[in-house]
């Protein structure tokens, strides 16, 4: 091995560019906007003849009167229609290979196809069906009411799904759509007409934003508006709904879920302001170095050089109105309290000490690196501009983010620690 | 098509390079031949906690995650029964960075005792995480140990129980290394905005030098013929039964491994697949139900799993799934179902190899399998397979004599 060191020196890196050098670019999407009004954002490009089509509607949980109900509405949506049964219409995608999902989510439900090319014509009729004449046929809902309670007592053993839904709950109060969760009872609740109505005002008479990428087939435009661009979408405004947030007083919490476990889940978190507030984007750099990647402070200092956890992270949950930051991890039963400690710990050589100029860099070269390797492809540069757009941003936003990460000083990185690195703003949870 | 060209180094490391100019990016994927089947049966786990002791300083790099993040990179692995992969991405400009860390880490690691320590306690949470503090947690173990009596297949890849991983010894890691970590045992692939000449002189110039070392010859006992049906019940504290039944299948490269990935995609892909629409949606008595393979190189395993509507007997619910595999025996399916599931193996194709990284990592599999280009023979190898091939594979797997069931009770 002498002969080898002699050559070739191994212990000095080789010469790297700083990746806060490389000049980042967001390929720009063409607009559309079809005979209702609807808007369609498409992404052109990729290397494969296949293609994602996703209808993004306003009917989220947010818009519920009760529990649920926007949930049920969009699974359900696959499931009948006047001409199809729900066997027929999943049948339709899956014969030609593609795939229909659909996610509800808190202002926001989605319908979201994957398609080879060459099939997309065939299936826009029926996704427009599936928009004005799913019926939700009773028997279909007793299905999903009975699946969804059984799926709920497993998951209710788990410790990490249970925190999650008692932090959020903390955070937002249980009225609010953030902080809202359901139990057997809320899914016993649910009614065909509620599904039907809700389907109605926020599916076949509601708001719907398109985004499109891929390779995509030349008259795709055409297309989409001569089916989606014909339904009475976008014609009606949605109702403003506040919901105010209503957190916990107590801050402390310690929960016994489990007898025999052998580890313990465990939350960290405080309120924090949407994408909008001007320390939003400098936060996500002091986030990162804080516990958002395998290099920040709390991974090294608690699963590599403690290894109390297989992982632990930090970040900013991804929501609209208003949001968290929250630090999540499940550790070992024991250990539980040893890292709370540790991540208080971290939390204070933020706020004391300066970060040293090699570190901030690393962090800086690993963000930038990873927008240079998120935009890879069409489906992540679709993925970029549905964030901007449903968030009422712009491309803007996206510079002005990379432009933060490049000149961000150690100095502003420690205002920001000692501004919401506090611990007595943090909610504390263990569920064991 | 995934193109890409090959040239072989004097040590035997076999090197790949798949362009595509569209991307700023490089990948750098180093894909080890070895798994938890070439583990010592009382040393389970060992080729895992070993990638996770792969990030703990190599002889000249104390740190494997720092320099490739300065160099705007991240990285993951990933163990399996079978191999091992490692891969990174970086801005293409940096790409030396990524032959500096790997082919050190190849040459020789640390053999720290801390990150020795440290990873012992990492992996034991690891897992307590997925396998004891999760309901149904320890199933496959126990499928594992049911199914397989010679293949080391019988074990999970996180290992057969937490004390052989916390009894891991530094001279366990060394043999192992340099038993299976050689070039000759490797394969490198470099894809992304890359240059054929510069990847040809980069991995000369870090990858040239490493000792070819022994060339690893794996023997392991294969899997006897199973000649009679096993069954095993547990109760546990779960909330509901849940029903396990799998089959031994065809290993990687044999035609009736693409038989039976077509055979779980009619009998569980998705919502219109025959299990879910018979047992879910009509009989009403799974609220859950599976149908999947585990893509092993060797013999492998096919598996039914379902979670059933409280209140039906695991009899019931066995018969009703021993019908719906019964017609796969009996009845030809039909040129349109059969299509569909084409279709579908098309399709996944497709989408997978949008990525760069997933492309590098299929052709180092595919390598590893023997030759990368048989990536680009798969979708016509499940196009040529007939209805009557269908039938006469589901003959050979759905004998109960070859099938293993588990009842799994929740108690109360």
């Amino acid at each position: 091995m002498s002969v080898l060191t002699e050559q070739l020196n191994r212990a000095a890196a080789p010469i790297y560019k700083d990746a806060t050098e490389f000049d980042l670019k967001l390929k720009p999407y063409e607009k559309y906007i079809l005979d209702n009004g609807v808007e369609v954002y498409a992404v052109n490009a990729g290397t494969q003849e296949v293609m994602s089509l996703e209808l993004v509607f306003n009917a989220g949980n947010w818009y519920e009167q009760q529990n649920n109900v926007a949930a049920a509405t969009n699974f359900l949506i696959k499931n009948g229609t006047k001409n199809k049964n729900a066997f027929e219409l999943t049948e339709h995608f899956d014969y030609y290979g593609s795939h229909l999902s659909r996610g509800c989510y808190n202002e926001t439900s989605t319908i979201i196809l994957h398609c080879i090319d060459r099939h997309f014509t065939k299936h826009l009729p029926v996704i427009a069906e599936m928009i004005t004449d799913s019926i939700y046929p009773q028997q279909e809902l007793d299905i999903y009411k009975q699946n969804m309670q059984q799926r709920l007592s497993v998951s209710l053993k788990k410790c990490d799904f249970l925190a999650t839904r008692l932090i959020e709950e903390y955070l937002f109060g249980r009225n609010h759509p953030y902080g809202v969760y359901s139990n057997k009872e809320d899914y016993e609740a649910l009614q065909q007409q509620q599904l039907q109505d809700f389907y109605k005002q926020y599916y076949t008479n509601g708001r719907c934003t398109i985004f499109a990428a891929g390779l995509l087939p030349a008259d795709f435009v055409q297309h989409l508006n001569a089916t989606i661009g014909q339904l009475p979408l976008n014609q009606k405004e949605i109702p403003s709904i506040i919901h105010p947030v209503t957190p916990a007083v107590e801050k402390k919490y310690r929960i016994a879920n489990d007898v025999n476990g052998v580890q313990g889940a465990i939350r960290i978190a405080r309120e924090f302001p949407n994408r909008h507030h001007p320390d939003f984007q400098p936060v996500q750099v002091l986030n990162s170095l804080f516990g958002g990647f395998f290099g920040s402070r709390l991974m090294s200092n608690i699963r590599e050089d403690k290894g109390y956890t297989y992982g632990i992270h930090s970040y900013i949950l991804n929501h609209i109105a208003t949001s968290a930051w929250m630090v999540s991890t499940e550790a070992g039963r024991d250990v539980c309290e040893a890292t709370i400690k540790e991540v208080y710990n971290e939390m204070e050589d933020l706020r004391n000490e300066l970060v040293d100029a090699e570190e901030l860099q690393l962090v800086k070269n690993y963000l930038i690196g990873t927008v240079l390797g998120d935009l890879d492809g069409p489906f992540h540069i679709i993925g970029r501009w549905k964030n901007l757009i449903l968030n009422g941003l712009d491309e803007n936003y996206f510079y002005s983010s990379v432009d933060t990460i490049k000149h961000i000083t150690a100095k502003q990185v420690q205002e920001l620690a000692n501004k919401y690195l506090q611990p007595e703003d943090f909610y504390e949870l263990v569920v064991v | 098509m995934i193109n890409f060209e090959r040239f072989v180094l004097s040590n035997g490391l076999k090197v790949l390079i798949h362009k595509d100019m569209a991307t700023p990016m490089a990948v750098v994927n180093v894909l080890y031949d070895v798994g938890a089947r070439d583990e010592d049966e009382n040393r389970t786990g060992f080729a895992h906690l070993f990638e996770h002791l792969m990030f703990g300083g190599s002889i000249n790099i104390p740190d494997y995650d720092e320099p490739l993040q300065q160099a705007g990179g991240e990285n993951n692995a990933y163990t399996t029964n079978d191999l091992t992969n490692y891969y990174c991405q970086l801005p293409a400009e940096n790409i030396e960075t990524a032959f500096w860390l790997e082919s050190d880490r190849m040459l020789s690691l640390a053999f720290d005792e801390k990150s020795l320590d440290v990873q012992r306690k990492v992996v034991s949470e690891e897992f307590k995480e997925h396998y004891l503090n999760k309901p149904y947690g320890d199933v496959w173990n126990k499928i594992r140990e049911m199914a397989y009596k010679k293949h080391p297949y019988k074990w999970m890849t996180i290992g057969k129980e937490l004390k052989h991983i916390e009894e891991a010894q530094l001279q366990d890691v060394k043999n192992f290394f340099f038993r299976h970590y050689t070039p000759s045992n490797a394969i490198l692939v470099v894809a992304g905005n890359v240059e054929t000449e510069n990847v040809m002189r980069l991995a000369e110039k870090w990858f040239g030098p490493i000792p070819a070392g022994e060339k690893y010859v794996r023997q392991l006992p294969q899997e006897p013929k199973q000649t009679e049906a096993r069954r095993l019940e547990i109760t546990a504290d779960v909330p509901l039964d849940a029903f396990y039944k799998v089959w031994h299948m065809a290993s990687r490269l044999e035609r009736g491994y693409y038989v039976t990935d077509l055979i779980t995609d009619i009998l569980g892909g998705g919502a219109s697949s025959r299990l879910f629409q018979a047992l879910v949606k009509e009989k009403k008595l799974f609220s859950s139900i599976d149908c999947s393979h585990f893509g092993s190189s060797d013999t492998g395993l096919l598996s039914i799993e379902g979670k059933l509507v409280k209140g039906v007997k695991m009899e019931d619910a066995e018969k009703a799934v021993n019908e719906e595999v019964e017609k796969m025996k009996t009845q030809l399916v039909d040129e349109k179902e059969l299509q569909k599931v084409i279709n579908k193996t098309e399709s996944t194709i497709l989408f997978e190899d949008m990525s760069v990284m997933s492309r590098a990592n299929s052709l180092a599999y595919y390598e590893l399998l023997g030759d990368a280009q048989l990536m680009n023979d798969e979708l016509q190898k499940y196009e040529s397979v007939t209805a009557q091939e269908l039938m006469d594979e589901s003959i050979r797997i759905f004998d109960e004599r070859n099938s293993n069931t588990l009842y799994y009770l929740a108690k109360n």
